[in-house]
């Protein structure tokens, strides 16, 4: 009949416990709380949820209601080098999905996923606003323009390389 | 107030302002389908999402077709619930519903009371047309409750009474689109969860998504074990709603039937858990007795006011949600446990039966009852105090298997010793009850005098939270009473803030107490039928020759030759219990 233990590092549960206390605690505030969480984080572990809902005084489920709802938020931790393609309207009539679909094939990822050794992750999203560059193409914050399926390898490569000479 | 004026049908009808459509046409007698609606009148319960839009009507000047159950009327409108463009509506709509719901009818748990298959058969549906993608989840199981995913429609009834109702958010809307679903915290087991396993999760579900744990296998197993002595024990709520199992009008008190039909599916004895709620009486009304005393004597040590125990969704709501408090309830086991503590020690002995050739099972209102009985504590030696729990639906289905016609049945008596019981005990099973049975005793023997009168009338009623002084000789005791864990809530957060008066106060978890307990007969939104079965807890209390626990007779004989005195030494060891802090626990761990 013991309950059940949530572990975290110290440093995380202070942060979120800041965070909380920014908003005041105030349930309203609970995606403002999830993004700067996954500000700090990168993603949106299920311990953070747990604290986040304890300190705001939710319950756990609907934290997780929310998250999951958002597909801003993840709770998968992003690749060192996170690849965003945009699959705004603009992009899409230019062939955003072809080249979604080579770095799925290149990097052997789903939309959603992140590679085994944490390299590289792979998400689509909606208009950048850049769409006088399309297909356009994210990485971390650079951004990549009038993309062709056969620039995939190459973008990818970049940084594989820089990623080796670290 | 102001009255609207409206037409339905080609009927007027005034309704006051603020009146929905669907009740506007309810009160003509034009009853629009609906199936993610659901209302509990007077029970603070309402779900009206507008979500699943089975109750579309139309409006005259309106582009679009109206959800009934949101709109509210207005002066003048004129509202067709039975056009063929609603009717055309209506069944595309429950046709795309039914396109990702098994079609798997014939077995499954919610199959004759379930409200999908009832609009299936309402809309004459022959066919589904829409053919795709169907979902697949995993079924999970519970010590009490399954959950099906696959058959959730979304109504969120369910949500809505486990967060709103019950404040003990287990469940929630998660994800999107055609991957949305009502789930855990990271569809983690129930039991990961805050779950109280109270079971008005599955009381309100339209559909088999949420059902009970079915032990009526297990049960019928151990009948026909000729090794086996089983025993069957049957909470006061259910004799006021098997009834209705068998078309019998809500609020038939069908004991004597009951206890005719156990016999027939072959228990060996048939005894009362009201028998053990006298027994409960004693001990928590001896309790609550010492407890008062020390305080009026200037104890600052003791703790008030003192809790109910009895209902084991609101034993696991404490231990989840204000540990800090365990100290406060009556330790005093429920009268399920406490019957299964004797059944298999002081009876077991009476008989000369081992043990553990002896099967206690439990018919209750209740789904956490299941939980209950599997409680580590209540486990000796492997061997549960309580083997089985089955719900009255259960019951319900075990009867009709075995071919008995209930309502022509001759009526019985329990089997004694442990059948006999009390007009207290009886009340158990509604909200107010536990208290009103305790104060019985407890105040004649404070006073040492005979009551002047038996029904505390204060302490009666549905509201959510109640509070009556009750005379003790010039003392004033204060009672608190609360059903619906929201409302046990308010009074915990009043305690914690030291706040609250109450020198006791009962909890029951489910709106109305026992007799709306998760296991019971499904309302599907009628109140009434909860209120016929309060008054039959009532009546059936009236016609009781004997209405005060410490008047048992039967329980008086266990006190002499086996028990001793109330809160004893061995009363201690075989009725009390204690509470576990159940609370999630952050920890640090390293970086």
């Amino acid at each position: 009949m013991s309950s059940i233990k949530i572990q975290i590092s110290q440093n995380t549960r202070s942060k979120i416990e800041e965070i909380c206390k920014s908003y005041n605690y105030e349930q309203g505030e609970l995606i403002n709380v999830l993004h700067k969480t996954q500000e700090y984080l990168g993603y949106l572990p299920a311990e953070a949820q747990e604290v986040i809902a304890k300190e705001m005084n939710i319950p756990t489920a609907k934290v997780y209601g929310v998250v999951s709802f958002y597909s801003f938020f993840t709770m998968v931790p992003k690749g060192r080098f996170p690849i965003s393609i945009c699959m705004g309207t603009a992009c899409y009539v230019r062939g955003a999905e072809k080249i979604l679909d080579e770095f799925k094939k290149q990097l052997g990822l789903s939309v959603g996923e992140t590679a085994p050794d944490g390299l590289f992750s792979l998400a689509s999203l909606r208009c950048v606003g850049a769409c006088g560059l399309a297909p356009v193409v994210l990485v971390g914050e650079k951004v990549y323009g009038r993309l062709a399926t056969d620039d995939v390898k190459g973008i990818i490569d970049e940084y594989k390389n820089s990623a080796d000479v670290i | 107030m102001d009255q609207v004026k409206l037409t339905i049908d080609k009927r007027e009808v005034v309704v006051p302002k603020g009146t929905t459509i669907l009740k506007a046409a309810a009160t003509i007698g034009i009853h629009i389908p609906t199936l993610c609606y659901f209302e509990l009148k007077g029970m603070n319960i309402t779900n009206k999402p507008g979500g699943c839009r089975i109750c579309v009507v139309e409006v005259e000047g309106r582009r679009n077709l109206a959800p009934a159950c949101v709109t509210e009327v207005m002066e003048g409108m004129v509202v067709k619930t039975n056009s063929v463009r609603v009717y055309n509506a209506r069944r595309t709509v429950l046709e795309l519903i039914l396109s990702d719901h098994p079609a798997d009818c014939l077995v499954c748990a919610k199959s004759g009371d379930c409200e999908l298959q009832d609009l299936a058969i309402r809309f004459g549906v022959r066919e589904i047309p829409f053919q795709g993608e169907m979902s697949t989840y995993q079924l999970e199981t519970s010590p009490s409750i399954i959950r099906d995913n696959n058959k959730c429609i979304m109504c969120r009834r369910c949500e809505l009474v486990c967060n709103e109702f019950q404040t003990v958010g287990a469940l929630s809307a998660v994800d999107r689109g055609f991957q949305a679903v009502v789930t855990t915290a990271f569809n983690q087991k129930m039991s990961h969860s805050p779950c109280t396993f109270c079971g008005q999760c599955v009381a309100v579900c339209p559909v088999g998504a949420l059902t009970e744990v079915d032990n009526t296998p297990r049960v019928m197993r151990a009948i026909a074990n000729d090794k086996k002595t089983v025993v069957v024990q049957v909470a006061p709520a259910v004799r006021v709603a098997l009834g209705e199992e068998f078309g019998m009008k809500p609020g038939s008190i069908v004991t004597g039937k009951l206890t005719t039909a156990l016999r027939e599916l072959g228990f060996d004895y048939v005894f009362d858990t009201d028998w053990s709620a006298d027994l409960t009486i004693m001990e928590e009304g001896t309790e609550l007795i010492d407890r008062l005393t020390r305080h009026l004597n200037g104890d600052k040590t003791v703790k008030l006011p003192l809790l109910t125990s009895c209902c084991p969704a609101w034993v696991n709501f404490f231990e989840h949600n204000f540990p800090d408090l365990k100290d406060i309830p009556s330790s005093a086991k429920s009268p399920q446990q406490m019957f299964g503590a004797i059944a298999k020690t002081y009876f077991a002995d009476k008989i000369g039966v081992k043990r553990e050739d002896l099967i206690v099972v439990s018919v209750m209102p209740c789904l956490a009852k299941k939980y209950e009985c599997a409680r580590e504590e209540f486990i000796i030696d492997g061997n549960p105090d309580v083997d089985f729990s089955i719900t009255t639906r259960e019951l319900a289905h075990m009867i009709k298997q075995a071919n008995l016609d209930f309502e022509t049945l001759e009526e019985t008596d329990f089997d004694s010793p442990l059948g006999e019981s009390t007009g207290a005990a009886v009340i158990f099973g509604t909200t107010g009850g536990v208290i009103e049975a305790a104060c019985r005793t407890a105040v004649e023997v404070i006073t040492k005098k005979p009551l002047d009168r038996i029904d505390f009338e204060e302490l009666r009623g549905l509201e959510g939270i109640r509070a009556a002084t009750i005379d003790v000789d010039g003392f004033p005791l204060k009672i608190g009473i609360a059903h619906g864990l929201s409302n046990a809530r308010k009074l915990l957060e009043q305690i914690q803030r030291g706040e609250s008066d109450f020198h006791a106060i009962e909890v029951m978890a489910c709106p109305g107490g026992c007799i709306n307990g998760g296991g019971q007969p499904l309302n599907h939104g009628d109140a009434e039928i909860i209120k016929a079965r309060w008054a039959a807890l009532y009546e059936a209390d009236r016609n009781f020759p004997v209405r005060k626990s410490h008047e048992n007779q039967s329980v008086m004989t266990l006190y002499k030759e086996f028990l001793g005195e109330p809160c004893g030494h061995k009363s201690h060891e075989l009725l009390h219990t204690h509470y576990f802090d159940k609370q999630k626990v952050i920890e640090i761990k390293a970086d």
